[in-house]
C-alpha cells in the first residue's frame, strides 16, 4: 500500500475523524446495547438526518439542525418509553416513520441538485472538514469526560435502572443525558459516516464487545477499540478497492461484529447450557 | 421522643384508570417489623412505593423519617431506605458482576463525582459474607438462581446502611430452600440492626416469627390489621383470600 496519501491533508483529517468517530460511537453503543435501546438509537439518528436536511433546505448550518431534530427525538421519545402511555416499541416507531417522513419531505422540497443531501445519507470522512473535525473532536472530549467523571452513576443505571433510582441516583437525568449524548454523538460524526450508516457504528462496535466481556469497563475500551478499527480498516478498504468510505467502515464493523459473536465465550457458555441434560 | 418513622394518612395512588390504593393510613414505630398480605393486585407493592417516593400520591400525604415525600425530598429519602424488589429477569450477559452490584447501594449516599473507597469495598466483602454469597462475588450478576440474586439484593440494600428496610416478595419465584434461607436472613438482619422492615409477602410460614404486626391488604386498602397469630387465623385467610379453601389457607398458614 502507498502511504504517501497520508500526506495529503484531507486524508489525515479522515484518519482523525475516523479515531473520534470510532470512540464516541462505540462509547454511545455501549449504553444504547446495554440497555436495550438499539431502536431508540436508530429513532435519533434518521432524526439527526432529517434536521440536517432541513438545515440544507432552509439555507442553514446542516449540523446545527441534526442537533436539534436529535435532542427533541430524544426529548420526546424518552418520556415515551418510559411512562408506557403507549407500547415504547410503537411510540419510537411512530417518531422514526415520522423523521423518515420528514427527510424525505425535506429531500423532496430541496430544489436543484441534490448532491450535499445524498452525502448526508452516505457521508464521506474524505471530505470531513475542519470545522467539522473541532466539532467532532470536542464532542469525543465531552463523552469520554462525562463517561470518567459519572461512571459509577452510568453503570449502576445501564445495569440496574430501577435499582439506582431506588438507592437516591439521578437515574432519570443520568438516563437522559445518556440519550442527549446519542444524540450529540450522532450529529458530531454524520457528516463523515452519514445519516443511514451511522447506526451501524454506533451499534456494531459495541455489540461485538458485549459478546467478549462481562465487565463494562472493558466492554468500553474493546468497543472504542473495535470503532477506530473498523473507521480505519475501512478507510483503508475504500483507499484501496475505490469504495464508498461510510459503507466500508459500516460493512468492516459488521464483519468485527461477526468475528465476536462466532468467538463469544458467553455463546459458549450458552451452548454448553443447551448440551446440559435436562433436569 | 417521637419514634414514628413512617406516617401515611389517608393516600390515594392510581394508574390510569385503576386505583391502586384508596385511602390507605399507615404509622409505624422505629425498628418495628410489619408484614403485609393480600391478593394480587391489593396494594401491597404500591404501598411500598409510597415509602420511598417510587409512587406518586393523588391524594393524601405521606412523612417518612422527618421528612415529607415529596418531588423535593424523595431523592434524599431513597438514600436511607432499602429496598428489595421481586425476583427480576436478567440479562445473563450484563456486564456487572455481583461484587459491583452490591456496591451500587452505596452508590446514593456516596454522592456524585466520588470514587468508592477501600473501607466501602470491604464493607460489600463483609456483607456479602454474612448473607452467604462471597464465593460469587466475582460472578456476573446474571448467571446468579433466583435465591442467589435475592441475597445478592438484600446485601446491596443492607450497605446502603438503611433506616428503613422495604422488602418487597423477596422470597416469590424461588425453591422452598432458598425461601427459608432468605426469610432466616431477613430475621437475623432484623434482630442484628434493629432497622425498621416493611415485608411484603405470601410466604406466611415464617412471619409469626419475625413479624411485631401484620396488614392484611385487599382490593386497595387496609381489611385489617393486628398481631400476627390473630391475623393469620384459616378464617380470617379464607375471607382475605376471597374463600380460598381451608386446604388452600392451610398450604400457607404456620
Amino acid at each position: 500500500m502507498d502511504l504517501s496519501i497520508f500526506q495529503y491533508q484531507f486524508m489525515q483529517n479522515a484518519v482523525l475523524a475516523g479515531l473520534l468517530g470510532g470512540i464516541t460511537c462505540a462509547v454511545i453503543g455501549v449504553f444504547v446495547v446495554t440497555m436495550h435501546l438499539s431502536f431508540i438509537g436508530v429513532c435519533i439518528a434518521h432524526a439527526a438526518f432529517a434536521g440536517a436536511l432541513l438545515g440544507l433546505w432552509l439555507g442553514f448550518e446542516p449540523l446545527i439542525g441534526a442537533l436539534l431534530f436529535s435532542l427533541a427525538a430524544a426529548a420526546i421519545i424518552g418520556p415515551m418509553a418510559d411512562r408506557g402511555e403507549l407500547n415504547p416499541d410503537t411510540s419510537i416507531g411512530i417518531v422514526f416513520s415520522l423523521m423518515l417522513g420528514l427527510a424525505f419531505l425535506f429531500m423532496g422540497l430541496m430544489p436543484g441538485a441534490r448532491s450535499e443531501a445524498l452525502s448526508l445519507f452516505w457521508g464521506s470522512i474524505l471530505t470531513v472538514t475542519r470545522h467539522n473535525l473541532i466539532f467532532l473532536a470536542i464532542t469525543t472530549a465531552v463523552i469520554v469526560g462525562l463517561v470518567v467523571a459519572f461512571y459509577k452513576e452510568i453503570q449502576a443505571v445501564l445495569c440496574h435502572r430501577e435499582v439506582a433510582l431506588a438507592v437516591g441516583i439521578p437515574a432519570t437525568f443520568v438516563f437522559y443525558g445518556l440519550l442527549f449524548s446519542a444524540g450529540v454523538t450522532i450529529t458530531a460524526s454524520l457528516q463523515s459516516i452519514g445519516g443511514l450508516l451511522i447506526y451501524s457504528l454506533i451499534l456494531n462496535p459495541a455489540a461485538a464487545a458485549y459478546q467478549l466481556t462481562y465487565s463494562l469497563k472493558r466492554m468500553l475500551l474493546i468497543a472504542v477499540g473495535f470503532g477506530v478499527i473498523s473507521c480505519w480498516a475501512g478507510l483503508a478498504i475504500s483507499y484501496t478497492l475505490d469504495t464508498p468510505s461510510g459503507a466500508s467502515i459500516v460493512i468492516t464493523s459488521s464483519v468485527i461484529f461477526g468475528l465476536a459473536t462466532l468467538f463469544s465465550p458467553k455463546r459458549k457458555v450458552k451452548r454448553w447450557r443447551q448440551a446440559r441434560p435436562a433436569g | 421522643m417521637d419514634s414514628t418513622v413512617i406516617r401515611i394518612r389517608d393516600v390515594v395512588v392510581s394508574y390510569r384508570e385503576d386505583v391502586a390504593l384508596q385511602g390507605v393510613s399507615l404509622e409505624m414505630r422505629k425498628g418495628e417489623f410489619l408484614g403485609i398480605i393480600g391478593p394480587n393486585g391489593a396494594g401491597k407493592t404500591t404501598l411500598l412505593t409510597v415509602i420511598n417516593g417510587l409512587g406518586r400520591l393523588v391524594h393524601g400525604e405521606a412523612w417518612v423519617l422527618g421528612s415529607r415525600v415529596n418531588g423535593t425530598s424523595r431523592t434524599a429519602l431513597r438514600k436511607r431506605i432499602g429496598y428489595v424488589a421481586q425476583v427480576q429477569k436478567i440479562d445473563p450477559r450484563l456486564p456487572i458482576n455481583v461484587r459491583e452490584t452490591v456496591m451500587v447501594g452505596c452508590y446514593g449516599r456516596l454522592g456524585l463525582l466520588r470514587r468508592p473507597t477501600r473501607a466501602q469495598w470491604e464493607r460489600v466483602d463483609n456483607v456479602l459474607e454474612m448473607v452467604g454469597i462471597a464465593h460469587l462475588a466475582r460472578r456476573p450478576i446474571g448467571h446468579l438462581s433466583g435465591g442467589e440474586y435475592q441475597k445478592a439484593a438484600i446485601a446491596r440494600a443492607l450497605v446502603q446502611q438503611p433506616e428503613i428496610f422495604l422488602l418487597d416478595e423477596p422470597t416469590a419465584s424461588i425453591d422452598p430452600q432458598a425461601q427459608r434461607e432468605i426469610m432466616s436472613l431477613i430475621q437475623l438482619i432484623h434482630t442484628e440492626y434493629r432497622i425498621t422492615t416493611l415485608l411484603v409477602t405470601h410466604d406466611l410460614r415464617q412471619l409469626p416469627l419475625i413479624c411485631d404486626r401484620l396488614l392484611l391488604m385487599k382490593e386497595g386498602k387496609i381489611w385489617r390489621e393486628g398481631a400476627p397469630e390473630s391475623m393469620l387465623a384459616e378464617d380470617v385467610l379464607s375471607e382475605l383470600y376471597n374463600g380460598a379453601t381451608s386446604a388452600e389457607t392451610a398450604s400457607l398458614c404456620p
